[in-house]
């Protein structure tokens, strides 16, 4: 017996905790946020990844109450949210910049939000006792923000944000003043402590490698409107557009039309004098449909000799090649000129790499490798 | 050598033109009244053990056995702690507005505020003598709106003392508790109200704890100058106002009076001591805070 | 984006309102044609031409600004000095009660300070008129300099004027042609400052002046004190449109200064 898989978004009998129903935000002539229509189900790690100014921070900030809707409705478990205050929602928020107040101790941070709701004091102190626990930092209970490292203050805004014991948790570029080794053990931490309280996050970032790694599905916006919502594979593998295979990852875009060649295979025209592509696609194209081919470099592999039996194969020359250590990423220059890259996984520690600046190489990928896209 | 005289020249000066002077007060304050001139014994004419043995604590005790002084020390703090706290009532709300008005528009309000400070502060106490006045623009204004049928007294009371105060000295409040202001993350306000606050224990809570060092700078930098006033008691109080600065002068200038003067001077010193240290302290607090 | 509520709109306005409609009221009845300065008889520039034609206000005013220019400019090079002492040299004997100098003036009643002096100078058998005037602004206003030029000094980098030591130049030099260009606007502020101090000064210049130096403040003193004239309201409208128009001569050449500076560094980014 398998454990059923987490995807409430399937399932149609399941109520959705916030419902974004055709919600439009001005600011003056500026529109934030375009008649977005979105569920987001209890206990989701959801995350809003966009560059800056496509509105995700808006959408939280709505969320949290800072911001009132133009247009449209917000509901919070049936409810519809907009003439409840932010000091009355049962959703809270950490800051990107954590806001910790700097004349209170950790432990007072942490109580703050307890206090307000006038706990009885032993009710408040197990409280935050529960959360230094959670967040490990019993040690530094007596502490003033400044005087414990950014690693602790980022704990310590989300030991405050937590303690009120949310519905809804929102995290505003939660790790973003972090460094890069801080922030990938903290991605971790987060997870954990989502499962633990089962809270529902919203995370606002832009750091696409981050909302792939906690998120339950990620929502790729622009421009006010979300372009695509999906678990984090099923972005990275079936974008539903250029712009959100060239969000999240690398990868190649070749154009060209398309044309019919049997069930749910097309072959792409995208040069004069090259062979069409072949290529899989379960969305149909009509006949010279203008389309775009998504693939990304790890499934193109790269070879000196001619392959057999490909079912695309072109020839090209190396233009540049990037080592990464793991990967070494190829750059290599098709005869219209088109630069494609090719990656391969160095698996061993010792081998002769006999590809090498100017060869002439081919480069070859299944049908079923990459996306065909209309825009 | 150069090191030297860099810092031997101020020095000098400082000490023959500040320490020396104050010394000078000190001893004269010990010495007797004399119809001489200068009006007091013994001088160093004297000989330094005769200058010794004339000194004496008879003024200081003077001091005490006339009720005009200590009522005028006790009425001239009084009047820089309500003035101070009025200040600071009228000086808040402005420095809050200004730290929550547009970028653009906070190098104006500071220059704005600034202003004031660098016109004649003899003629900012001076305006207002034409509008406090029994016949001024106040009462001219209050008359015709019919809130009032007889002029108020204002000018020569302790009000008009309070109000020249707060006139005179509100940019030295408004500009350290803007400074902290403007210093603090809107995202604190949001997340106290996140948490629960509503927007008025939020400003409680967060805002003015924030504040609180800006607050009591600004309130030592009124408070200090507003204990020795003098020319505001003098142009806009009345016979009743008693304030050191005043009695000083008058006790020098009118009754030449000089080792009077010199004790009250010495005394009103030694009152200063306590508000100078506790402001040099939070000063410093401030500054480490920071660093 | 962001607004202001009706309430911060309203105090800044009663704020402002407060601190200018003092002067204003001064400005306009400086115009007035009565001599009963709170009822208004028609517009008039006759109280300017009496203050003009009174030889002992323009006497006073002299004498006034004979004072701010000499004092000032004693102020500013002690000032400068002691600021340079208290940032850059380190201990030496005596350190703490020179800073305690320093800063006591600024806190120090007027009258206390005007009362020391005044006895110094009787003691020393000094004769009192313009000089002691001088020495007695110049020591209380060389403290606001060096309080203004330390704070400048602070945030200097130490290094350029190593850099400067470094390609051979003495202290002196090293001084004079690289902290010095580099500090003259807070320099240039200290000087203003104690020239509007010695301007401003009416409690120590009434301690430490002669019959033969009266400057402008104890003048308008000894007629303010018989209440409100209009010629005295003349000569404060005078006094406030040089200031105003100061700052913000001031304030512009700052600004046009900063502007300059941005544009210099975004061509400097496009040619690069």
């Amino acid at each position: 017996m398998s454990t059923p898989v987490f995807a409430p978004w399937n399932d149609p009998n399941e109520t959705p905790l916030i419902r974004f129903k055709g919600v439009t935000k001005r600011f003056g002539d500026f529109t934030a946020i375009d008649d977005l229509t979105q569920d987001i189900y209890a206990k989701e790690f959801f995350a809003l990844l966009g560059p800056s100014g496509c509105g995700k921070t808006t959408m939280m900030r709505m969320l949290a109450g800072f911001e009132t809707v133009t247009k449209g409705r917000i509901e919070l478990a049936g409810q519809d949210i907009a003439a409840v205050p932010p000091n009355q929602r049962a959703v809270n928020m950490m800051f990107q910049s954590y806001a910790l107040f700097p004349h209170l101790s950790v432990y007072e941070n942490i109580a703050f939000g307890l206090r307000r709701d006038k706990l009885p004091k032993d009710k408040i102190d197990a409280r935050v006792a529960e959360m230094l626990k959670l967040t490990r930092l019993e040690k530094f209970a007596r502490r003033k923000p400044h005087q414990i490292s950014g690693g602790q203050r980022q704990r310590v805004a989300l030991a405050r944000s937590l303690a009120k014991g949310p519905k809804l948790l929102l995290l505003d570029e939660p790790l973003g003043a972090l460094d890069k080794k801080l922030r990938q053990e903290t991605q971790f931490e987060l997870m954990d402590i989502q499962e633990t309280t089962g809270t529902t996050f919203v995370i606002v970032t832009h750091d696409q490698e981050e909302a792939m790694t906690v998120a339950s599905r990620v929502a790729v916006m622009d421009e006010g409107r979300i372009i695509q919502v999906a678990t984090p594979d099923g972005i990275y593998e079936t974008p539903n557009s250029v712009y959100v295979a060239d969000f999240i990852g690398d990868v190649n875009i070749i154009s060209g039309t398309a044309k019919a060649n049997g069930k749910d295979q097309y072959f792409v025209d995208w040069g004069v004098n090259q062979a069409p592509i072949l290529a899989h696609s379960e969305r149909p194209f009509s006949e010279g449909q203008e389309c775009h081919l998504a693939i990304r470099p790890e499934k193109i592999s790269i070879t000196k000799e001619k392959p057999e039996e490909a079912e695309n194969a072109v020839q090209g020359k190396v233009l540049d090649i990037a080592y990464l250590g793991n990967l070494s990423t190829y750059h290599v220059e098709l005869p219209g000129g088109q630069i494609i890259k090719a990656q391969t996984a160095n698996t061993r520690r010792l081998s002769r790499r006999g590809i090498t600046w100017e060869d002439p190489v081919w480069i070859r990928w299944n049908a079923t490798a990459g996306v065909l896209l209309e825009h | 050598m150069r090191r030297f005289a860099l810092i031997a020249v101020p020095y000098a000066w400082l000490l023959a033109l500040f320490l020396v002077p104050f010394l000078i007060v000190f001893k004269i304050s010990l010495s007797d009244i004399a119809l001489a001139i200068p009006p007091y014994t013994p001088t160093v004419k004297d000989g330094f053990s005769a200058l010794i043995q004339g000194l004496d604590f008879e003024n200081f005790v003077f001091l005490t056995t006339d009720d005009l002084y200590y009522k005028a020390y006790l009425s001239s703090l009084q009047i820089a702690l309500i003035s101070t706290l009025l200040t600071l009532f009228v000086g808040y709300p402005i420095a809050y507005a200004m730290a929550r008005a547009p970028q653009e528009w906070r190098a104006t309000l500071m220059m704005l505020v600034i202003l004031p400070f660098w016109t004649s502060f003899l003629i900012r106490v001076y305006a207002w003598i034409g509008i406090l006045s029994n016949e001024g623009f106040l009462n001219q204004f209050l008359l015709w709106t019919g809130m009032i049928s007889d002029p108020l007294t204002i000018l020569n009371t302790n009000t008009a003392v309070y109000i020249g105060i707060v006139y005179t000295y509100l940019p030295f409040m408004i500009l350290p508790i803007y400074a902290a202001l403007e210093r603090m993350d809107d995202s604190l306000i949001e997340a106290a109200e996140d948490l629960g606050c509503s927007r008025l224990t939020a400003f409680w809570l967060v805002t003015i704890p924030l504040s609180r060092n800006g607050i009591i700078a600004g309130c030592f930098l009124v408070f200090i100058p507003a204990l020795g006033e003098f020319v505001i008691p003098s142009l806009l109080g009345g016979s009743g106002t008693l304030m050191i600065g005043k009695v000083l002068f008058e006790e020098f200038f009118n009754n030449r009076d000089w080792p009077v003067a010199s004790a009250v001077a010495v005394i009103l010193l030694l009152i200063l001591i306590i508000p100078i240290v506790l402001f040099q302290r939070n000063q410093q607090k401030q500054a480490e805070a920071e660093a | 984006m962001k607004r202001l509520s009706t309430f911060n709109i309203t105090s800044l306005t009663l704020g402002f309102a407060f601190l200018y409609l003092p002067m204003l009221l001064l400005i306009i009845y400086s115009f007035n044609a009565s001599r009963l300065v709170t009822v208004w008889a028609g517009f008039s520039t006759q109280w300017y031409g009496e203050l003009l034609r009174d030889e002992a206000f323009l006497s006073a005013a002299w004498v006034t600004i004979k004072v701010a220019v000499m004092s000032s400019t004693v102020a500013t090079i002690l000032g400068t000095m002691a600021a340079y002492v208290l940032v850059n040299a380190g201990k030496f004997f005596g350190r703490t009660l020179f800073s305690g100098m320093i800063y006591a003036p600024l806190v120090m009643p007027e009258v206390i300070t005007g009362l020391s002096l005044l006895l110094l100078f009787i003691g020393l058998g000094l004769d009192r008129g313009i000089l002691t005037i001088v020495l007695a602004h110049t020591t209380f206003s060389m403290c606001f300099v060096s309080v203004v030029v330390s704070s400048r000094l602070v945030s200097f980098d130490r290094s350029l004027e190593e850099a400067a030591l470094d390609l051979g130049c003495n202290r002196f030099e090293a001084f004079r042609l690289v902290t010095l260009p580099i500090i003259a606007p807070a320099v240039i502020s200290g000087w203003l400052l104690a020239f509007t101090l010695s301007l401003d000064d009416l409690v120590i210049a009434s301690f430490v002046s002669g019959p033969s130096s009266t400057t402008l403040p104890i003048k308008i003193w000894s007629s303010v004190r018989l209440g409100v004239t209009p010629e005295i309201n003349a000569l404060s409208t005078l006094m406030i449109a040089i200031v105003t128009i100061g700052v913000i001569a001031a304030s512009l050449i700052s600004k046009r200064s900063a502007v300059r500076a941005q544009q210099d560094a975004q061509t400097a980014e496009r040619t690069a």
